[in-house]
């Protein structure tokens, strides 16, 4: 068994163990542990994972079972604007589609992907529950509401540094 | 709060904070304190009001002043005109599209008329984060009344007598639920309260949650108490911040006034809540993958039997209900059974809560009386079809569910007539369609919806649902063959028949419905090759028609690949060949005289 | 128990409350087609995710088709099994799951033992509508020396996760992604042999296609035998010769012991010798190193550890190097008999040959994929070159023998060569749990109390509960002995130790079920545990058809000894017959 050369930083580990402690190491609490980790450090990447799993004595394997069953957990990161198109039902029929397009276009890159200097990615998710505003884009914390294709330069012009 | 003479109620619903309602509240103040009005005027900020389209939305309480898409800098004036001097403005009144009038006072919007609040009694009311104002209109007075006045066995007696099933998608029998659960023998048993809310386009549960998350703890321990549990858990989308938030307030502040934790109302009752989160899991609603969800596990469906009410949660009787249904609970126990049995049809009883959305006038959410229309909905509360365009479908039910015609408009909308016309109830999304929608892309959508969201544990839905989604995918590309739609069929019907779950068993909905209901709409592109909708970029050619182009060459500058020929003052001619079918030109030209064919 | 009136196409019947729709059936004599389903109750397997639904049937009352392997009958319950709706509901299901599947029958390794290719006949399909704008779930093949997985070709049936997860307690796979890209792997999609996997096999021995299946060195051997250079031996384990015949169809339990050696001296092998022989020289460096830390602990020596466990499974090596390297000098350092053997061939055996180390190939004939594994370790090899050469597995024995078009069922019985061909019965017993532990005591307890055993079968060892514990009188002396298979077990003995509550003074441990009968490189058992308990039976009859069954009698272990290791734990001996363990287990190394 090769081990996985742990690439955190020694005040890394400590604070993974600390969220592990916080849930009582509970192997049940690892959807809990996960989410506080990927609060923490912004994404699951293998060497996270394989402390959790020794931390909650569970098999590193079903750790990352459940990390790749829930599109919430990922494991490569995220841009410093991570871009969400929303591709719920009110949105699709309010022309998300396109909206979603341009965003592909100006960026140069996919759903999944995050740009080469990092600064945004792009991912869709279903309905924020802001369907009056359809279609609906968040970056970060901040929603946009009825965006057009249009409208989607002016958008990305406020993340221009 | 008796001492205010006068509430501003800024909505803090999602869709108004998106639109800045945090910003109009600060504002607010301001002008308030500016104005040395403190001691008279207080701004609350609310959750959803419901009529989401015009927001933000600012009430003025005592004299229910309806203020929509309100900007913070209407701040300002709505002190000055509204507060000071008494005079309403004129401009942020909502203007019923019909009548071309102002209207001032809600109650007198049509889109209110209709509603029946029950779920949604407080929300737009209160301010979520505070408990006395939750008190102020009986929060927890249900709780106390079952605590000191009624057994358990008398509680869900009430309970099924009122009719209320689950709101969550099955209709189950509440009451029932819970007599099961409380007839499962153990040392400990748990309430969960199913607020994974992942139906694309449903924000009925966020918005309770985020409006008024004191009816949701009351009536989960209700349910504990009920049942015999001293413990409850809230799974809630992570995706729900702001619902997050405002529940874990709401807990600790439950907790601190001894409304959770032990010995209720200095009763031996005891009973407390705990948060789980989903992880972006769509099946993660399905209750025996939620269970398996909140014990760390992989959101994977297992069979039933054994139900959550005999085997659940680690093992223990668990009764999985829906926020909506939480929310029914407190009016039943207040009110009575036989009140609410009073409202609804014969086998539905309550009220239902949906969101409507789609290409309709009034997007928002709504709570209706079983029984009503389609029609009443659609034209009534909702307000009619956008842009004057001509109504085509009403899809309920979200994934699972089906699409409704101009044939269903006057059923009466409950459980089992929405079955009965071939859709379903599900958690209450309502998607209203347009002469522009094309129905093999809706289904089609619905497809891709459910072929990402699979668990993967069961071959006819993994597999199954994608062959479907490859099969539309022929069609809309005009691809498909008379053959593949009697495949399509045959295929429905046997992932229905054989998933292991409900989304398996529901998914093909979309795509049967629209065969039974669009049947001329596949034959299109199947036979024609043609998008009457004009939705299927590939069966669609932009066209030039010569006798509008008065060859003004912005088409052609606007055309990213050079598709457009043609010398100024000139008709333009477009290459077919070349066109990638962006819709530049067709956008940018004022002569309509680029067309799809 | 409670009894209830079930009716299954035109069959009234009674069955016990709780029974399936399937056995229901299956008591009826009605055949109802499964993929996921795997039920061993013997080993404390029912596994029925509810997966494949190939088993659909059609219930009067209920609104879908319900899954025969995990629905209970109820009273007055009427289930048709094969009405038009479900071959329907079958042929669809069967058709979505091969349009997903690789169509590799003509050169994949389960060919002809294939559960899905068995569907697939028995289903009659004949097309797979849509198969040319098809996609597949497709992912990376992974080649270890023991395994290969070939994940295209995995169904999801969940099989291998259970018996890693639940019987082994490995924890090795996981289902991993969602939806139609989902399959069952490693952590991160790692290699196999990258991840705590111990080889044990027991996946791939249910694994109802060719996702997961031995790697194959058959062709090795071929081309060792026709290189005129070399000198071709070959070993076979104990339980080889208890399977071997059900890959010719002959029934479960038949044991074909002549008939392996004629067909392997056919087959052109210079010397067949035998595993036995190296397990009976297991049980004296094992059963010596016993005795004496035994003494040291009764003469109230503190350093010395209590209990000696056996060592001659290298999945369960692999399985403590991995989760219990804190406890690593508790096992014997005796090395596995194939390796034993291996050794003592490429130094005392070449040696008498007059040939060199380089020109001697060791092929082994194993019940076992770890063995695989095993035979490519360092500590094994000497200068590069490793004791034992190639491994083979029982399947692979028989598919070269009938390359060479030799019918097993025909072939005149005949003996193993000299020297390392003899054996005693206390050797062939190590192919099932409890015999290891078994032929131990035999030759202790003649060794420690000097007398000879009234009776040689200890019955109080034997049996297929997954833990076992006997007692044995040794002048007075009561010795204490635990024995597990299964790694699940294995941990339940390894966590007591651990805890300081266990009260055994030896402990034997297989990793798999039943023992080396039940290995991961046996013919396909297809979840009937019958079939181990026949292979068993089969393994004792030898065991008592034997003249001599201790193995501290085999004349040629005494020659052994006299001629070339001088006594057990000597020097030479600790050099070719013993090892040491590793910490293997994954740790976390911080930067
Ligand atoms: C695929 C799938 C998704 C579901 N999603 C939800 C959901 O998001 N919220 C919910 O309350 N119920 C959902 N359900 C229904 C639940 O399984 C369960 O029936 C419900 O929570 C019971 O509560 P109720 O009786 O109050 O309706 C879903 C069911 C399926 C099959
Ligand atoms: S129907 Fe779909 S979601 Fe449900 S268990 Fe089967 S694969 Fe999973
Ligand atoms: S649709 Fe787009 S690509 Fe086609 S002609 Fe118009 S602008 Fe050019
Ligand atoms: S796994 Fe079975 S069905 Fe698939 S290719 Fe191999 S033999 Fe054929
Ligand atoms: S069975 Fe068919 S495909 Fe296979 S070898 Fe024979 S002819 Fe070829
Ligand atoms: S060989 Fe054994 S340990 Fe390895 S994956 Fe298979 S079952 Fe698990
Ligand atoms: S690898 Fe084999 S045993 Fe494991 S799930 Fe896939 S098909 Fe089943
Ligand atoms: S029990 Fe036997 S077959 Fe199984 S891994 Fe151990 S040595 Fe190999
Ligand atoms: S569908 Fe996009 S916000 Fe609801
Ligand atoms: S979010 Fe403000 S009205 Fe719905
Ligand atoms: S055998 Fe019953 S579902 Fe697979």
């Amino acid at each position: 068994m090769s081990r996985i050369k742990v690439k955190l930083k020694e005040k890394d580990v400590l604070k993974l163990k600390e969220i592990c402690k916080e849930f009582n190491n509970e192997p049940g609490e690892l959807i809990n542990v996960l989410h506080r980790s990927q609060e923490h450090f912004g994404y699951l990447p293998a060497e996270i994972q394989e402390v959790v799993a020794q931390e909650l004595n569970i098999s590193l394997a079903k750790v990352y079972g459940v990390v790749t069953f829930y599109s919430f957990f990922t494991m490569v990161p995220k841009g410093k604007h991570p871009i969400s198109i929303c591709t719920g039902t009110a949105c699709y029929v309010r022309g998300a589609e396109n909206v979603l397009h341009e965003f592909k276009k100006q960026l140069k890159i996919e759903v999944g992907q995050t740009t080469g200097d990092g600064k945004f990615s792009l991912s869709c998710l279903r309905c924020v529950g802001a369907c009056g505003l359809a279609p609906v884009v968040m970056i970060g914390e901040k929603t946009y509401g009825r965006v057009s294709p249009d409208g989607v330069a002016d958008i990305l012009k406020e993340y221009a540094e | 709060m008796a001492k205010y003479k006068t509430h501003l109620l800024v909505c803090g619903g999602t869709g108004c904070r998106a639109s800045l309602s945090d910003t109009i509240v600060d504002k607010l103040k301001q002008e308030i304190d500016a104005n040395h009005l403190t001691d008279e005027v207080q701004v609350v900020m609310t959750g959803c009001f419901g009529f989401c389209e015009k927001g933000p939305i600012v009430k003025i309480m005592p004299d229910n002043t309806f203020y929509t898409q309100v900007k913070p800098e209407d701040a300002k004036l709505i002190i000055q005109e509204h507060i000071i001097k008494g005079r309403k403005v004129e401009r942020l009144l909502y203007k019923d599209p019909v009548r071309e009038e102002f209207v001032s006072d809600s109650k007198d919007m049509q889109f209110y008329q209709k509603q029946v609040r029950i779920a949604l009694r407080n929300c737009g009311f209160i301010d979520p984060e505070n408990l006395d104002e939750a008190i102020a209109r009986d929060a927890y007075m249900a709780l106390g009344k079952i605590l000191t006045e009624m057994t358990p066995e008398r509680a869900i007696k009430e309970i099924k007598d009122s009719g209320l099933r689950g709101r969550g998608g099955g209709g189950f029998p509440t009451g029932l639920k819970w007599e099961i659960t409380r007839k499962s023998e153990a040392d400990q048993k748990y309430i969960v309260c199913n607020a994974d809310e992942g139906d694309p386009g449903a924000f009925m549960d966020r918005s309770i949650l985020e409006g008024d998350p004191h009816t949701v703890l009351e009536a989960m321990a209700i349910a504990g108490y009920c049942i015999g549990a001293s413990k409850g858990l809230i799974y809630v989308r992570a995706e729900y911040p702001l619902a997050i938030h405002r529940l874990k307030i709401a807990i600790k502040q439950a907790r601190e006034f001894g409304l959770l934790g032990n010995n209720i109302f200095g009763t031996d009752f005891s009973f407390d809540v705990e948060m789980r989160y989903g992880a972006g899991a769509f099946v993660c609603g399905e209750e025996t993958a939620l269970i398996h969800s909140m014990e760390g596990e992989r959101g994977e469906p297992t069979l039933k039997p054994p139900f959550p009410s005999v085997k659940g949660y680690l093992g223990k009787p668990t009764s999985v209900n829906n926020v909506e249904t939480f929310a029914n609970i407190p009016p039943i126990i207040l009110k009575g059974a036989q009140w609410f049995a009073s409202i609804g049809t014969e086998k539905s009883k309550g009220t239902k809560v949906f969101a409507l959305a789609g290409k309709i006038n009034n997007v928002g959410l709504i709570e209706v009386p079983m029984g009503t229309t389609l029609r009443e909905v659609i034209y009534e509360i909702g307000g009619g079809i956008k842009n004057g365009k001509k109504f085509k479908a009403v899809q309920t039910g979200g994934p699972s569910g089906g699409c409704l015609t101009e044939k269903h408009l006057d059923v009466p909308i409950d459980y089992d007539n929405l079955v009965g016309a071939g859709s379903m109830m599900g958690s209450g999304g309502m998607i209203v369609l347009d002469e522009d929608d094309c129905m093999v892309s809706m289904a089609k959508f619905f497809l891709d919806f459910t072929v990402e969201e699979s668990c993967g544990k069961c071959a006819p839905c993994r597999i199954g649902n994608k062959r479907l989604n490859e099969l539309l995918e022929r069609i809309t590309k005009g691809e498909g063959t008379m053959d593949d739609l009697t495949r399509l069929r045959n295929m429905s019907h046997v992932i229905k028949d054989t998933s292991l779950c409900g989304l398996g068993q529901s998914s093909p909905n979309p795509v049967l419905s629209t065969l039974d209901n669009f049947w001329n709409e596949y034959l299109d592109h199947v036979q024609e090759h043609k998008c009457t909708a004009g939705v299927c970029k590939d069966l669609m050619t932009y066209f030039i028609v010569e006798d509008n182009c008065v060859g003004c060459t912005a088409c052609a500058r606007a055309c990213p690949v050079g598709a457009i020929t043609g010398e100024r003052k000139q008709v333009h001619f477009i290459n077919p060949s070349v066109c990638i079918k962006c819709g530049a030109c067709m956008d940018r030209c004022k002569f309509d005289a680029v067309i799809i064919k | 128990m409670e009894k209830i009136k079930v009716k299954i196409d035109n069959h009234t019947l009674e069955v016990e409350k709780g029974t399936s729709i399937l056995n229901a059936a299956k008591a009826a004599g009605i055949y109802i087609p499964t993929l996921c389903h795997m039920e061993m109750k013997d080993i404390g397997i029912d596994h029925k995710p509810g997966g494949c639904r190939i088993c659909s049937v059609e219930v009067s009352g209920r609104r879908n088709l319900a899954p025969a392997c995990a629905t209970e009958t109820a009273d007055g319950m009427e289930v048709n099994t094969h009405s038009m709706r479900v071959i329907n509901a079958r042929r669809t299901i069967m058709e979505f799951i091969l349009s997903d599947h690789p169509k590799d029958c003509l050169i994949c390794p389960k060919s002809g033992d294939c559960d899905l290719q068995n569907m697939a006949i028995k289903l009659g399909i004949r097309q797979i509508p849509g198969q040319e704008f098809a996609a597949m779930s497709t992912y990376k093949t992974d080649e270890s020396p023991s395994i290969i997985r070939d994940l295209d070709k995995c169904i999801m049936c969940r099989r291998c996760e259970t018996m890693c997860n639940d019987l082994q307690t490995v924890g090795a796979l996981s289902a991993f992604n969602r939806g139609f890209m989902s399959a069952v792997g490693p952590a991160f999609q790692m290699d196999i042999e990258d991840s705590p996997c111990t080889f044990c096999g027991q996946c791939v021995a249910v694994c109802p296609t060719g996702a997961l299946t031995e790697h194959d060195h058959t062709r090795d051997v071929i081309n060792a035998l026709a290189n005129p250079k070399k000198t071709v031996i070959v070993q076979t384990a104990p339980a080889v010769r208890a399977a071997l015949g059900e890959e010719f169809g002959m029934p479960a339990g038949t044991l074909v012991t002549g008939q392996m050696v004629t067909a392997l001296r056919e087959l052109g092998f210079h010397y067949i010798f035998d595993t036995d022989f190296a397990a009976d020289l297991t049980i004296m460096e094992e059963g010596t190193e016993f005795l004496d830390r035994l003494t040291k602990f009764l003469n109230g020596d503190k350093e010395v550890k209590m209990p000696i466990l056996t060592s001659c499974c290298p999945a369960w090596v692999n399985f403590f190097e991995h989760n219990f390297p804190e406890m690593k000098d508790i096992p014997s350092t005796a090395r596995s008999p194939q390796q034993m053997f291996g050794s003592i061939a490429k130094t005392y055996f070449a040696d008498k040959i007059n040939v060199k180390r380089e020109d001697l190939v060791v092929v082994s004939i194993m019940p076992c994929l770890a063995k695989k594994y095993e035979a490519q370790r360092d500590e094994f090899k000497v200068n590069g070159n490793p004791d034992v050469d190639i491994v083979l597995s029982t399947r692979e024995l028989a598919r070269l023998i009938k390359q060479a078009n030799l019918n097993l069922a025909n072939l005149p019985e005949s003996d193993f060569d000299h020297p390392l061909g003899e054996s005693t019965g206390a050797a062939v017993i190590f192919g099932v749990t409890g015999g290891v532990i078994e032929a131990a005591t035999r030759t202790a307890y003649e060794i420690y109390t000097g007398k000879s055993l009234p009776r040689i079968s200890f019955d109080q060892l034997r049996g297929f509960e997954g833990i076992r514990a006997a007692s044995v009188d040794l002048n007075g002396f009561e010795l204490k002995i635990g024995i597990a298979h299964g790694l699940g077990n294995a941990r339940k003995l390894l966590e007591d130790i651990k805890a300081g509550r266990s009260e055994f003074h030896a402990i034997e441990i297989m990793s798999c079920p039943g023992g080396c009968i039940g290995g991961g490189g046996q013919p396909l058992h297809h979840n009937n545990t019958d079939i181990l308990k026949a292979r068993i039976q089969a393994i004792y009859s030898e065991d008592d058809k034997k003249v001599i069954r201790k193995s501290h009698e085999n004349p040629y272990i005494i020659k052994l000894y006299e001629e070339f290791l001088g006594k057990p734990l000597s020097h030479k001996s600790h050099e070719l017959l013993h090892t040491n363990y590793f910490d293997r287990s994954s740790k976390i190394e911080i930067s």
